[in-house]
């Protein structure tokens, strides 16, 4: 049937448009959406745990059925447009949010392409020269989704949320992006396979290397982070004792759950990124010391190279996700002024200190 | 509460359009039916003025058409987070009124129903504050440890929340087989907690920058607006009605009154939080003190106060000083009776400490007055 496809649509139509579109929808709904169903439950759980009570616990054993019902009821929901909303801007804001983030996860590895791992699969969806780049753009846009859900939404808890946001995105956006420069002077390439491809030759993960500085740009990257994905302690724009629901009191339904989708998919998004540049991403940990070569998982029966990447990602990814539940447990939220005063007086003078730093050590060293 | 009328209080480079926001009485942070009508410049706040009475209930008028007796179930619905204390204000100024002396016991017992109260009063306004800030764990944590101490009421006198659990002359009822064991259980464990939920914030550096500095109030600002209670220690005022005109059993128990002196909003979370403390160390006192006899003194079975006799008693309720003010006119009513609710008083000065402030603050400074709006609104 593909190669059907193939022949009706050519050969260059098929390989750039036709066959990415596949590989993300199938990555959508077959791996990031229920992925997201399930970090929510676990998110819930786990807060659960923390917070000397149960979590969901009603819908099917253990609750494991919740993000089923979850979804339906948000979906049989009334779907409320205000009357007095800017129609188009409010309809359009919850997609500003979610599309960006999935479309980022299709130039992330998770995996091993097929010739690192002489397997059949590539396990990422595309591989652009110009990732980083790329990643950085699109993580731009969903900031405006927030603002303008904000703002189309005509009701003052949601302006001032709105406005919280674009103050939290242009104190983030510039320690974030500085951070990412970091992995790419050590890699020397802005692929974000090249990336892992480059910790893997240099034997070593980027956060350890150029030591301390791939530390403290990996730090400044998952704070920046944090605050980009509108999480505890920077949960500001939607800071519920203060601004009701901030940017999304007016939504409901499907459209709120499209914001919810959003947030989540921004975390995952977010750590996988952070595995990826600084973390090794599909790599196994201690590659080049003899006793720790168990840690390939080549023991397991049926295991292929691809897929142990796969579990390692997995495994790394899943650890930054618990890191961001654990925040939510233990931390009260910010003043918007004072998360403004942390990034610029403090991340944005150590992202160019170290930024300095790594540029010195790789032309003088 | 003053003018609203709008006030340049700082320069700005740009033509800001003021925007009026009304805050509540639907709003997660207003502990309640509380509206504030603010008038904010951005997120700082210019002017804000409380609007209150969503909770009026007529409570003052009511008392007049019951007799004393009937009166105490009132008393529970006023604060309704510290029944217990309400409770004994009303029937401590009945019985000044009427000149009934209570029997030890029900002193003693009295003073542990109270400072169970304090502590379960404090834990709740410590889980909304926290929860206020952004900090969601303590909110469990402290409702575990309520939990508790509504249990142990519960199982005093049937009620969780309305304690009802005080009579003019006494008490209604001895303490059940064994509550004095399970309440000695709960006070040995519970300072242990208190160090957790102060693990979890009083070092917290968000925590110190979201409430240090915030909402300060002076020594001179705290005495002219009335402020009683944990805001008045907060500023470095060492006052409270329990050592300076000690009732029941607090002048036979050993305790300290813990006074911070900046005024802001740390300063009155430093208070609570030693007053919970405070309080475990006055119950487990008196659990031992606790002497055997009557919990009801000889009274006759219709009060009836003089025409013309007046009575006023206050007491330190954790909010404040809570006090009654009764009239007597020769029936078995009350023909006036006033209460001193301490949110009323707290409330007042929200408008001055919110001025200048960020939205923020608004919900912290709210959360540090401690307000209940049945007390406010009555």
């Amino acid at each position: 049937m593909l190669e059907a496809l193939r022949e009706a649509v050519g050969p260059t139509l098929f390989t750039y448009a036709v066959s990415p579109l596949f590989k993300i929808l199938a990555l959508i709904f077959l791996g990031v959406l229920p992925l997201i169903m399930y970090l929510v439950l676990a998110e819930r759980k786990i807060l659960g745990f923390m917070q000397v009570r149960l979590g969901p616990n009603r819908v099917g054993p253990w609750g494991i059925l919740q993000p089923v019902a979850d979804i339906a009821k948000l979906l049989v929901k009334e779907d409320v447009i205000p009357n007095k909303a800017v129609r188009w801007a409010f309809v359009l804001a919850p997609c500003l949010v979610v599309a960006p983030a999935f479309v980022i996860l299709a130039v992330i590895p998770f995996g091993p392409s097929a010739e690192q791992s002489g397997g059949a699969l590539d396990f990422f969806i595309t591989d652009v020269n110009v990732g980083l780049l790329f990643v950085v753009a699109m993580a731009t846009v969903g900031v405006y989704g927030i603002i303008i859900g904000g703002w189309a939404s005509n009701s003052k808890f949601s302006l001032l949320g709105g406005l919280r946001s674009a103050a939290q995105m242009i104190s983030y956006e510039i320690p974030q992006g500085f951070s990412l420069v970091i992995p790419l002077l050590m890699a020397g390439t802005m692929s974000l396979q090249g990336v892992v491809g480059a910790q893997f030759e240099q034997g070593r993960w980027f956060v350890f290397q150029f030591f301390p500085f791939g530390l403290i740009a990996f730090f400044i990257y998952f704070v920046a982070g944090v605050a980009e994905s509108n999480r505890n302690p920077f949960d500001l724009p939607e800071a519920e004792s203060e601004l009701v629901a901030g940017f999304h009191t007016e939504y409901t339904g499907m459209r709120f759950a499209l914001f919810f989708l959003g947030e989540y998919a921004n975390m995952i998004v977010i750590s996988a990124l952070a595995v990826t540049l600084f973390l090794g991403g599909w790599l196994a940990p201690f590659p080049n010391v003899g006793w720790a070569s168990f840690l390939d998982l080549q023991w397991i029966p049926f295991m292929t190279p691809g897929l142990a990447g796969l579990i390692w990602f997995s495994a790394k990814l899943f650890a930054f996700l618990f890191v961001y539940i654990w925040f939510r447990g233990t931390f009260p939220r910010y003043r918007f002024d004072q998360l403004m005063d942390l990034g610029w007086k403090w991340l944005i003078p150590l992202v160019l200190f170290t930024v300095f730093g790594v540029g010195i050590w790789k032309t003088l060293l | 509460m003053g003018e609203t009328g709008a006030k340049p209080g700082h320069d700005t480079l740009f033509d800001v359009e003021e925007m009026e926001l009304a805050l509540g009485p639907q709003h997660p942070s207003t502990h309640g039916v509380l509206r504030i009508n603010l008038k904010i410049d951005g997120e700082r706040i210019l002017d804000s003025y409380p609007i209150i009475g969503y909770l009026h209930r007529g409570t003052e008028k009511l008392f007049e058409l019951h007799p004393f007796f009937q009166n105490v179930p009132h008393t529970d619905r006023i604060d309704y987070v510290a029944a217990a204390t309400n409770n004994l204000a009303y029937v401590g100024a009945v019985e000044k009124l009427t000149g009934i002396t209570v029997p030890p016991r029900a002193s003693y017992i009295r003073t542990i129903l109270c400072e169970l109260q304090r502590i379960s009063s404090h834990l709740l306004w410590l889980a909304t504050h926290a929860i206020d800030v952004g900090a969601m764990t303590p909110f469990f944590y402290c409702f575990r440890e309520r939990e508790q101490v509504l249990d142990l009421f519960e199982e005093y006198c049937g009620a969780r929340l309305t304690l009802n659990c005080m009579r003019p002359g006494g008490l209604p009822f001895d303490l059940p087989v064994g509550w004095t064991d399970r309440c000695s259980a709960f006070i040995d464990k519970f300072p242990a907690k208190v160090a957790e939920y102060e693990g979890l914030l009083t070092n917290n550096r968000i925590w110190k920058k979201r409430t240090v500095g915030i909402g300060v109030l002076s020594k001179e600002q705290v005495l002219q607006y009335g402020i009683t209670g944990p805001m008045l220690r907060g500023s470095g005022v060492d006052f409270d009605l329990r050592k300076a005109t000690p009732y029941e059993a607090y002048d036979e128990v050993d305790f300290d009154v813990p006074v911070f002196p900046n005024g802001d909003t740390y300063d009155r979370y430093l208070v609570r939080m030693e007053e919970m403390r405070q309080s475990a160390r006055i119950v487990r006192q008196c659990l031992a003190k606790l002497p055997d006899g009557e919990v009801m003194a000889k009274r006759p079975r219709v009060l009836k106060a003089n025409k013309g006799a007046e009575a006023y008693f206050g007491i330190e309720g954790p909010k404040g000083e809570i006090g009654f003010y009764i009239v007597g006119n020769g029936t078995p009513n009350p023909d006036r009776c006033r209460v001193r609710a301490p949110s009323f008083y707290n409330l007042q000065v929200v408008p001055e400490l919110a001025k200048d402030h960020l939205l923020s603050d608004l919900v912290a400074i709210i959360g540090t007055t401690d307000i209940v709006l049945g007390e406010v609104d009555r």
